[in-house]
């Protein structure tokens, strides 16, 4: 069924990487501090910070895995947009972008220093760190074995290319060049996926026939179905979606992660900083319909003009029968192979490739030309995505272990030089990654469950930290760890139906409760660590000895002055931007009830 | 910091759509588009659409340009007629 991409789409894929080094090059010569390298010096206006914020979130994960979860849950799965990112977005622009720009801090574990003390620094930064380089290198191979299988490309030609391409811009250019590319993709994700979802649409007769053709009518609803959590394909009831995907797991990721508090952390003014989520969540709140709608049509797309494999387009006849790639698949979405080419069964039923469903549409519905435009939009969301994990890891890196430990005294040039040797340490590791991830995948699902449960309480961390300022520096690491504890048990007691114990779970030996699925259960682990965490903090704050009032002074609400945002327009203030993004979202949601 | 973000981003699709709409005026007809975009030649229409958009983000350039030019003129007129 491969598709043989023509020398136009190989043209595309080549100019692109020819702006994307440009531009890489041409920021070298900005690049004169260390703040320059790794805070753009604090000078980026909104508009792009705000792209920016959104794009480095836009990698693999969301390009692939939404249009995945679009192709098994519907349009269930925008609740990730509209209850769990928007709300989260404007939290952080609004009420806690003041402290994290306000506290002149360089990076979000630095915050934490500044705030309570080293020890929870130490701990913020060394599992920040190392889960970035691990992800990085997990989305480089998934860009490997995702080339491979669509194109037939070689899998360590692509990573090693990507890799190489990657380090040479943010070497040259550090965080602007990251951001100016992340900018750029934005733009081409857009302009890659319209007219994928145009075609798509028109295929299937618009809205109303895809509604008509889901397998299932809960798919065409994003919260009709969720009183009861057996009733949504998902397996998830409100309230778990709610509190824990809404709130704590949100909130914990576009309020605490670096990598997108990075970019916001590069604008121009404290007003700029405070308006880049909100800038970000106006396209947030639409990507829904880019990444998750094709999904679902190619859940119910016709394949039969699809050709074969090693056939080329030029050969197909104009109406072939269906191909025997997608026997047993549903729509265009191919089932998974065993290691002897036939598909893979569980309980008598063909387990499907969900990770190829957007890919496939690109196939599907787009020409040799276009083609080349859809797949340089794929890749660059994976190289982005890469970028940005690049650029967080060497700024934590840099600022945050070998300044603060090894290094306390150096010149401001020997810290961009180390920020530059990060850049290569970083995306080395993260090529190893992709290679243990390849052979041993069973290390990455055990790293990204520890990851998971390290940054399910953190939210509850930063929430005091900022909001009640008789919290303390052992109250904070004491409620981290004994989060991240209440995780690990959590998940080790429960199961979702139908898994066998291990890795999903059930691994303390007897299961207290059963989920209706894995994200019910993922949810419900973030809530109790998250509760978990927030009272060890209050608990142990209240016997621990308080900062004096004036040491807090820019990082906690109470002792901080309100920004003032004077000369400008009201549409340039973030609350009223804030407020027309909520009324937006919420149209949304009932939209689509 | 560094160049207005514009002009690479415009520069970009112009080329892209340039290239697109122009392989599109050529394989009009072919068998792909029926094979894949529902008979439309998508790269034509698109490519032009793309071409559009760099070129509308290229003058966007031009236009701050002169325009932050412009503003810093008036302001100084400004401040020299309250003088």
């Amino acid at each position: 069924m491969r598709p043989e991409p023509q020398w136009i789409d190989y043209a595309v894929i080549l100019i692109y990487f020819a702006f994307v080094l440009g531009i890489g090059y041409v920021l070298k010569k900005y690049m004169k501090t260390s703040a320059d390298f790794f805070l753009s010096g604090r000078s980026i206006p909104a508009w792009i910070t705000g792209l920016a914020f959104l794009s480095a979130n836009l990698g693999a994960q969301e390009v692939i895995g939404m249009g995945a979860s679009g192709a098994k849950y519907g349009i269930m799965t925008s609740n990730f947009y509209w209850i769990g990112a928007i709300p989260a977005m404007v939290f952080v622009g609004i009420f806690m972008m003041p402290f994290y720009y306000g506290s002149r801090a360089r990076s979000v574990p630095e915050y934490l220093k500044l705030r309570f003390d080293e020890k929870t620094r130490g701990f913020n930064a060394i599992s920040f760190a190392v889960m970035t380089v691990f992800s990085s290198g997990v989305s480089m191979y998934a860009m490997g074995k995702l080339l491979q299988l669509l194109l037939g490309w070689n899998f360590n030609g692509a990573i090693l290319v990507s890799a190489l391409i990657v380090l040479a811009y943010t070497f040259l250019g550090g965080l602007t060049s990251a951001i100016y590319n992340e900018v750029l993709q934005f733009f081409l994700i857009v302009m890659g996926f319209i007219p994928l979802v145009f075609l798509g649409l028109k295929d299937v007769q618009g809205w109303a026939g895809l509604k008509a053709r889901l397998a299932n009518e809960a798919m065409a609803h994003s919260w009709k179905y969720m009183a009861n959590a057996n009733d949504n394909p998902m397996g998830v009831e409100w309230f778990g979606m709610i509190m824990g995907l809404g709130f704590v797991l949100s909130f914990g990721y576009w309020c605490t992660d670096f990598l997108v508090v990075q970019r916001a952390m590069a604008a121009n003014s404290m007003t700029a900083a405070r308006r880049t989520p909100l800038i970000a969540a106006f396209p947030k709140m639409f990507f829904p319909f880019l990444v998750i709608l094709p999904g679902m049509i190619a859940g119910v797309a016709a394949s039969s003009q699809l050709p074969q494999a090693g056939v080329r387009l030029s050969e197909v006849p104009r109406t072939p029968p269906q191909s025997s790639f997608f026997v047993g698949g549903r729509g265009i979405i191919p089932p998974k192979y065993d290691a002897e080419g036939k598909p893979l069964l569980r309980d008598g039923k063909v387990v499907l490739d969900y990770d190829l469903a957007t890919p496939m549409m690109l196939v599907r519905f787009f020409p040799s030309g276009l083609l080349g435009v859809g797949l340089c939009a794929l890749i660059a969301s994976f190289m982005s995505g890469m970028a940005g994990n690049t650029t967080a890891f060497n700024t934590v890196w840099t600022y945050d272990i070998y300044q603060s430990y090894i290094n306390k005294t150096a010149s401001d040039g020997h810290y961009l030089w180390m920020g530059r040797f990060a850049t290569v340490f970083g995306l080395g590791v993260s090529v190893v990654a992709a290679y243990v991830a390849k052979g041993f995948n069973n290390i990455l699902d055990v790293l990204q469950l520890v990851f998971a449960f390290v940054n399910a309480p953190l939210f509850a961390t930063f929430m005091l930290g900022m909001f009640w300022k008789r919290a303390t520096g052992h109250g904070a690491f004491g409620g981290l760890l004994s989060g991240t504890a209440a995780a690990a048990i959590h998940q080790g007691l429960t199961l979702p139906r139908g898994s066998p114990p291990g890795l999903k779970g059930g691994y303390l030996g007897s299961v207290v409760h059963l989920y209706p699925s894995e994200m019910a259960q993922n949810f419900w682990t973030a809530i109790f660590a998250w509760c978990t965490c927030f009272l060890a903090t209050v608990i142990i704050s209240l016997f621990t000895r308080p900062r004096p009032d004036e040491e807090l002074r820019g990082l906690v609400y109470s002792e901080t002055e309100k920004p003032k945002e004077l000369g400008l327009r009201w549409y340039e203030k973030p609350l009223p931007l804030a407020v027309a993004v909520v009324v937006l979202a919420m149209a949304l949601n009932v939209i689509f009830w | 910091m560094g160049f207005d973000i514009r002009m690479p981003i415009g520069a970009l699709f112009s080329v892209l759509g340039l290239l697109l709409s122009i392989y599109g005026a050529i394989t009009r007809g072919s068998e792909i588009y029926a094979l894949h975009s529902l008979g439309l030649n998508v790269n034509l229409w698109w490519g032009l659409v793309m071409l559009f958009f760099g070129v509308g983000m290229l003058s966007l350039t031009r236009l701050r340009g002169t325009r932050s030019a412009d503003s810093r003129n008036s302001a100084s007129q400004e401040s020299t007629e309250r003088r």
